[in-house]
């Protein structure tokens, strides 16, 4: 075996970064055996169908992968800090954006509200449980290590160097030989394969699970907005599943998909990328929006503004979505009809989400707000998210296009976008149900703190971006000379990285304050909350509801505390529980080792770990566990103790 | 388990229902998976480079067995549900077992126009007109092998613990499952290869 292929050759800040990887798993390893951890961890998470336990460990992943990206960012940012500056070379440059971009979008936003709606969207319903727990342990176990798959391609053979959006022919063998591509298409296969898993666990929960008397028009907003977050993944994931296949295809296989010579069509790369692609910025911006509903409504004491409106207005984004797709490559040669329908459809999605900012100013209109660390995020959302709106709209002009496409502004504009239309938003979020999950707040004046650093070196980063690229700074672009005059802004905005940086700090600094010494709380809604997930305790006991809810109105929880409409009426029974089972973490144990076969050309191990998969699969077939009951006893002593009452 | 007497078995508790309801999403997804690969395929079929062209290497000899086969297999599973409802075990079993064979040939002779194209001259490598033969092509008969597979896992079940709610839902999950390849391969039939043979 060659195994040269399996070295990654690189500068000091490689082999460094090698090294202290290796020092934390020792370290981890370590730890867990001297204080006898191992058998709790196996048996309260790797091995758990909770929803709410799967929630947290998704979160916990993605709050890893933001620092993990973030690093990327912030090399990137310190490369082009100033004019000819040596820290990274054009390779490692062309590998820090790439992963900086998939790790971002498909293992930190997209699992952050993945792992939000596993946490809250059974609450906000009154259900007991997803309608597949043994299945949702499934997808996060794929996405788990589908994502350190992509991890460890940074210290095993190469990270993927062709941009996120992996354009063939760039990406193919002849240009990009190392394995970092191989890496791309099979650590998102296998965690996309678990994301439509996960679309298809919450359609049925939602539309099946609902509490009796919450009709569709009942449901809370985020409840509404995930549903159909998860309608575009099952319709977009499948064709990501084919581009990767493809992918995998050409570049290990040898087939003639991509290629320029032999029948081969690159912009086919191209289309299926983006009609997946485009699709997936609304899979985490639309639930972002629900996130910002709850929050606006909560604090403003109101009803949102505009519900129906807002429903209709979501519905008709999703579907615009999949039209849309062809904006990103307007300078590619398509021709002017294409062209045109394509910037008519992208304009045309500003009209249901300027509804939408319209009904958020509303709510706020008159109510009594208070200014509270999530509330303050989803105020900055407003404006910054306009911002990024309107240079969208600026850039969804074919003619335009030509002008600034693949400069700065475009890296300006998504990032307008992204990070209040995703990364705050689930800040917000994790601020927002933080206490319903752990049964305290996070300290207020420490996420002010943060929130501050953030917004502000937010827009020290961004906004000179704007600017570079109105002057010709082309995206992707290593370095320059002193000539081009882009040296003080870009250094301006190195400067608001670090200040990000600070704000994140800040941010997990407050988890940790706060888990020694905030206050527990014992009512269950320390918000003055409206809806279901705050009728039950803090934390959330395992079955989620003593007794399940009858819903009569719209925000249920708020109509029981104002107007006396009772959420329950009958008594405590027992009730049914999943068992928990090792089989989906083996599972993704198992697929990681099958796709790691595969990007190196292993044949046998792959066979072997291909074979693998389909016995565990068998034997979950094959699996007669129909969980236990919790007595009813049990759960009266359980939520006595959790309303802080002696048993 | 709440069972529910008044519906067919594989309906009878909530969570029968609700998997049977999350195996039609899951089938649109596949449908979303198939429409790109036929889109795929369509994009690719006139761009054969130097290698053969559709015309030059399909037969419509073993296309039609292969046809022959699958649809009639679609027949057998609907009689295996329905000897399912009526609570006749041995016919289910029978009629899943037939299923199941014509699958197997189903495979053997796509598998040996494989051999019969590759030694032609007609690689995964050759173009990028037979790349996306042999992906469609291959997805599906991706699609009848897993099936087999689930579906003998299925007899198992069923001949060692009964017809009962959770065996039923199972052989109706499957059931659709295996219509759905039948679909597929009806416009497989034509629009790959009638259309490519005219
Ligand atoms: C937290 C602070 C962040 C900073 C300082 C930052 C900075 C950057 C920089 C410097 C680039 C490269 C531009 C170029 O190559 O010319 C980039 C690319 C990108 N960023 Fe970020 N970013 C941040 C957060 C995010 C987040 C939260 C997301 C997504 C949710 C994101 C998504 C992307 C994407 C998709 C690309 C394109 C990658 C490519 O060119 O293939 N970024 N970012
Ligand atoms: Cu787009």
């Amino acid at each position: 075996m060659d195994l040269e292929r399996f070295k990654v050759h690189g500068e000091p800040l490689i082999y460094g970064a090698m090294i202290s990887i290796v020092l934390a798993t020792i370290g981890i390893i370590v730890g867990l055996t001297y204080f006898k951890k191992w058998g709790y961890l196996w048996r309260e998470w790797l091995t758990t169908v909770d929803h709410k336990k799967i929630g947290v460990m998704y979160i916990l992943a993605a709050l890893l992968m933001l620092f993990r990206g973030g690093i990327d960012a912030m090399m990137m940012r310190l490369q082009t800090a100033a004019p000819e500056m040596k820290f990274l070379d054009a390779q490692h440059y062309n590998e820090v954006f790439t992963t900086h971009g998939l790790i971002m979008i498909l293992f930190m936003a997209m699992p952050f509200i993945i792992g939000l709606m596993n946490v809250i969207i059974p609450l906000q319903i009154g259900a007991r449980d997803v309608a597949f727990p043994r299945l949702n342990a499934v997808s996060f176990w794929l996405f788990f290590f589908g994502a350190m798959l992509l991890n460890i391609s940074f210290v095993i053979g190469g990270s993927p160097d062709a941009g996120w959006s992996a354009y063939f022919p760039l990406a193919s063998l002849e240009f990009s030989p190392t394995v970092g591509n191989n890496y791309y298409s099979l650590a998102l296969q296998i965690s996309g394969i678990g994301t439509l898993i996960t679309g298809v666990n919450f359609i049925v929960t939602i539309l099946k699970m609902r509490a009796p008397g919450m009709k569709l028009m009942k449901m809370p907003m985020f409840t509404w907005s995930v549903l159909i977050t998860n309608v575009i993944i099952v319709f977009a994931f499948p064709v990501l599943t084919v581009a990767l296949a493809l992918m995998m295809f050409d570049r290990i296989f040898g087939s003639q998909f991509f290629t320029m010579a032999n029948g081969g069509m690159d912009m086919l790369w191209a289309n299926l990328f983006w009609v997946w692609g485009h699709p997936e910025v609304y899979i985490v911006v639309l639930p972002a929006f629900g996130i910002y509903s709850e929050i606006v409504a909560t604090f403003s004491k109101k009803n949102l503004y505009g519900y129906t409106s807002m429903v209709f207005s979501m519905i008709i984004i999703s579907l615009l979505s999949f039209l849309v797709w062809a904006h990103h490559f307007y300078t590619m040669g398509q021709g002017v009809m294409v062209n045109s329908f394509f910037s008519i459809t992208t304009m045309a999605i500003a009209v249901p989400t300027g509804v939408k900012i319209f009904n958020w100013l509303f709510t706020l209109r008159k109510g009594r707000i208070s200014f509270t660390t999530p509330m303050l995020y989803t105020l900055a959302f407003i404006p910054i998210f306009t911002i990024g709106g309107v240079t969208g709209v600026m850039l969804a002009m074919a003619s335009a296009d030509y002008q600034y496409h693949n400069t700065m502004f475009l890296v300006a504009h998504f990032h307008y976008v992204l990070i209040p239309g995703a990364v705050f938003a689930v800040i917000a979020g994790f601020h927002y149900w933080f206490p319903k999950v752990f049964g305290f707040r996070l300290n207020e004046r420490l996420g002010k703190h943060a929130f501050w650093w953030i917004i502000i070196s937010f827009n020290v980063t961004f906004f000179p971006l704007f600017f570079l690229g109105l002057m010709g700074m082309t995206r992707r672009m290593y370095t320059y000379s002193e000539e081009t005059g882009f040296g003080p802004l870009n250094m301006l905005s190195f400067a608001g990285a670090v200040g990000l940086a600070i704000g994140f700090v800040i941010l997990v600094y407050n988890i940790y304050w706060s888990t020694r010494y905030m206050p527990r709380d014992t009512t269950g809604d320390p918000w003055d909350g409206r809806t279901l997930e705050w009728a039950t305790n803090s934390p959330i006991p395992a079955y989620n509801f003593a007794v399940v809810p009858k819903v009569q109105t719209r925000d249920a929880f708020w109509s029981q505390k104002v107007d006396n409409i009772q959420l329950y009426e009958e008594k405590i029974t027992k009730i049914h529980m999943p068992s928990n089972t090792g089989k989906p973490f083996i599972l993704g144990a198992i697929f990681f080792v099958f796709g790691f076969s595969l990007v190196f050309s292993l044949w046998i191990p792959a066979i072997l770990s291909g074979i693998g998969i389909l016995i565990v699969m068998a034997a979950m077939s094959f699996d007669r566990d129909h969980g236990f009951y919790i007595p009813a006893e049990e759960v009266i002593a359980t939520e006595k103790k959790l309303r802080g009452e002696t048993v | 388990m709440k069972i529910d007497a008044s519906k067919p078995l594989e309906y009878s508790t909530e969570e029968n229902n609700n998997k049977i309801f999350g195996f039609w999403i899951f089938l649109g997804a596949e449908i979303a998976l198939f429409a790109t690969l036929f889109t795929v395929y369509f994009v690719m079929v006139n761009r054969f480079a130097s290698g053969p062209s559709g015309p030059e290497i399909f037969e419509i000899g073993p296309v039609l067995i292969e046809t022959f086969l699958l649809l009639s297999s679609s027949f057998t599973i609907g009689l295996a549900v329905h000897a399912m409802r009526h609570g006749y075990k041995k016919a289910m079993m029978v009629f899943m077992a037939i299923t199941l064979l014509m699958g197997l040939g189903f495979l053997g002779i796509e598998i040996m126009e494989f051999f019969t194209y590759v030694h032609e001259g007609a690689t995964l490598q050759t173009s990028g007109f037979l790349s996306s033969l042999f992906v469609l092509l291959g997805t599906h008969g991706a699609h009848v092998t897993f099936g087999f597979l689930w579906g003998t896992g299925i007899m198992i079940q069923l001949w060692r613990q009964g017809i009962n709610p959770a065996t039923a839902n199972k052989s109706f999950i499957f059931s659709l499952y295996w219509h759905f390849l039948d679909v597929v391969w009806i416009f497989i039939f034509s629009f790959v290869y009638l259309k490519g043979m005219m």
